[in-house]
């Protein structure tokens, strides 16, 4: 399977979301814009895993959300198999929404204390396919909870019942019954252990496998991300960074954020602990007053004066990355990058 | 590598046989920890790795007397060899914050909203030091400019809400050193952060520990930060010190078959992650079961008949290598699987 070559399951294109944010020691000063996602564009074939990274407040959440109609994007299209669809959840088609579902960051905050297993799991179905019978949803039910490794001793049982682990098998499974072929998954594994955490990543690529699902999966631990997708975009401050195949984002990342980036992701390995890591200096700018020109030149070891000139566009890369940066990063030969691993 | 649980020189916390249990309210009795014991030196890094449920982090609040009321500890925890557990409120109360400090896992809620990083520094300074505000003032912020926040003598008057996550983690970190303590008891001290800033944080560590000759005790669940930091390695699981030794022993050569489980299920950002990962099996044991056996044994799938009925001791011994260290697993290491996997390398 090459899902490269297959037409968009989903476009993104120039998507914006604002929050006015009240200025709260003048009541009459006007609201001041959050840009939180700032024109972002890509797209998801079917099949694919799309990592997106960032670190705190770069806008991967409120994507994510803004994806699934949760949040209402300011502007910017969004397109599913090619058409347009309404940005807000209540105006989307029903069908859309069977088709397009998601997996939360707390796995037990995101199921209804006073709900069943069984009713979790079998919403979606009683939502969206309102003339299936009550055999079916049930047997549905316990072929997903089956597949999730959950049996059907779970199903009378409530959520505090249950473990971490297990209650986002049992979100996954909410997520799954309704056969999507997309699910956004906003950071499923950061709450988890880390024997858990490989557990829930391994059932993700493997149900990817079986059904041809297509994935967003939002995180902030790039290894893990790098687990899952086939490519990886990366956000600062509500814009794209850069967006590459997995291989190439890695092995040679081109903008000076995705380096400082891996360079700073500590190894589980005591013999390079000594190691000077190139770390990023200083704090993410405030969202509320956004650099000009490139919003990571203020921080960015490469920056001039033309940085602050204007905006870099997503530029392609020789190698097919996609890279917002002026002066992007090769590597020459004999020269690697600290987040080679030096 | 000889660990340095080697050193001739007196160590600066004992820790033996320490446990902790607490009573629930309707009569049961949860066993947080059993019989952990560990030494610390001046100067070094133990790193307390486990996931959650595992103890690490009561084993520290109990050495602080910081336990709720439901809470009991034995055991013994000498700093400097004076017991601190059975120490008198006022006797603690001189050590804690002054010479043991600690640095709690959430900066957000360990510090109070209600006053400015300023009064809040200054409180441990003008309890430990009874130097004047003024002197306390210059010092806190001479403190905050060395954990390096940008305009501390402006900043410092800010209440903690109007600071992002980072620089509160570096205000706490600041507070704890500003007695300049013999040992720092840091409570996933990162965990709450991005990964740069997570760089940043253990650079600093480890300059302040250069430079001051501070030992710490790190807890964390993250194997990365552990590498980076410690020189010694205690990793528990279900309140129980399944193995110990120097962290290259650790990562190196791990000879548990939990500490091999836990290395194998990290992603590893240099392998290309085309392979599954290498998960282990099952769910982290609940706190209130009685563990007869090993506490691993129901997700260890090298598990034999008698690793649930019998408990595994902690004993020493001498590896391949010639160093000191200690496992709790009643496998012989030659049955383990040969050629683990050493963290990082492909």
């Amino acid at each position: 399977m090459n899902p490269l070559n297959d037409t968009p399951l989903l476009s993104v294109e120039n998507l914006q979301v604002h929050f006015p944010v009240a200025n709260s020691r003048l009541p009459f000063a006007g609201k001041r814009m959050l840009h939180a996602v700032d024109g972002v564009s890509f797209e998801v074939r079917p099949g694919e895993t799309l990592g997106i990274v960032g670190e705190s407040g770069c806008g991967k959440s409120t994507l994510s959300r803004a994806l699934i109609g949760l949040n209402t994007p300011t502007s910017g299209r969004i397109l599913w198999r090619g058409r347009e669809v309404a940005t807000s959840n209540t105006r989307r088609d029903p069908q859309l929404c069977k088709s397009m579902q998601m997996i939360f960051q707390n796995p037990i905050a995101s199921l209804d204390p006073r709900m069943t297993i069984e009713r979790v799991v079998a919403e979606p179905l009683t939502t969206h396919c309102p003339g299936m019978g009550a055999a079916e949803v049930r047997e549905r039910v316990l072929r997903i909870m089956e597949r999730m490794g959950l049996s059907q001793a779970h199903l009378q049982r409530y959520p505090h019942e249950f473990s971490g682990g297990q209650c986002q098998r049992i979100g996954i499974a909410r997520a799954l019954i309704s056969e999507p072929e997309l699910v956004i998954c906003d950071e499923p594994v950061s709450a988890l252990d880390v024997s858990i955490q490989a557990q829930i990543v391994n059932l993700l690529k493997d149900l990817q496998r079986e059904t041809g699902l297509a994935l967003i999966f939002v995180a902030h631990d790039l290894a893990v991300v790098k687990y899952i997708s086939h490519r990886v975009l990366v956000m600062y401050l509500g814009r794209v960074m850069e967006l590459a195949d997995k291989h190439s984002l890695y092995a040679s990342p081109h903008h000076p954020y995705t380096r400082a980036l891996l360079a700073a992701v500590p190894r589980p390995d005591p013999s390079r602990q000594r190691q000077v890591r190139a770390t990023l200096g200083g704090d993410l700018p405030s969202p509320l007053a956004l650099p000009s020109g490139c919003v990571f030149r203020t921080r960015c070891s490469h920056a001039d004066d033309a940085c602050a000139q204007q905006r870099p566009a997503l530029d392609v890369m020789d190698d097919g990355a996609r890279v917002a940066c002026i002066h992007p990063q090769f590597d020459t030969a004999g020269e690697k990058v600290a987040a080679h691993g030096g | 590598m000889s660990g340095t649980t080697m050193n001739p020189t007196s160590p600066l916390i004992e820790v033996e046989h320490l446990a902790v249990r607490f009573t629930t309210p309707n009569g049961g009795v949860v066993e947080a920890v059993r019989d952990v014991s560990f030494t610390l030196h001046k100067g070094k890094t133990l790193g307390i790795v486990g996931e959650s449920g595992s103890g690490k982090s009561q084993t520290a609040l109990a050495m602080m007397g910081l336990l709720p009321p439901n809470g009991a500890v034995s055991g013994v925890a000498r700093y400097d060899g004076r017991d601190l557990l059975g120490m008198k409120h006022a006797e603690l109360n001189r050590i804690r914050g002054d010479r043991v400090a600690m640095i709690f896992q959430d900066p957000m809620t360990a510090l109070n909203p209600f006053l400015t990083i300023e009064r809040q520094m200054t409180e441990v300074l003008q309890l430990h030091r009874k130097i004047s505000r003024k002197q306390a003032f210059e010092q806190a912020v001479a403190m905050c400019e060395a954990v390096r926040i940008a305009d501390a003598r402006r900043r410092i008057k800010m209440y903690p809400h109007e600071f992002s996550g980072g620089m509160l983690q570096r205000v706490m970190i600041a507070m704890a050193l500003l007695c300049e303590p013999d040992v720092l008891i840091a409570d996933e001290p990162t965990t709450a952060l991005d990964v740069t800033v997570q760089a940043q944080i253990i650079e600093l560590l480890r300059d302040l520990q250069s430079d001051l000759g501070t030992a710490i005790i790190l807890i964390t669940h993250d194997m990365g930060v552990v590498a980076s930091l410690c020189d010694d390695v205690m990793v528990m699981y279900g309140g129980r010190t399944m193995e110990y030794g120097t962290a290259e022993q650790i990562f190196s050569q791990p000879t548990h078959p939990y500490t091999i489980g836990l290395l194998d299920a990290l992603p590893h950002l240099d392998d290309d992650g085309d392979v599954p990962l290498r998960a282990i099996a099952g769910n982290p044991p609940s706190a209130g079961g009685a563990v007869h056996g090993c506490a691993f044994a129901p997700r260890c799938a090298m598990a034999e008949e008698q690793c649930a009925s019998v408990r595994p001791e902690l004993l020493a011994f001498t590896d391949t290598d010639g160093g000191q260290r200690q496992r709790a697993c009643h496998l012989p290491i030659a049955e383990l699987r040969p050629g683990v996997r050493v963290g990082g390398a492909v």
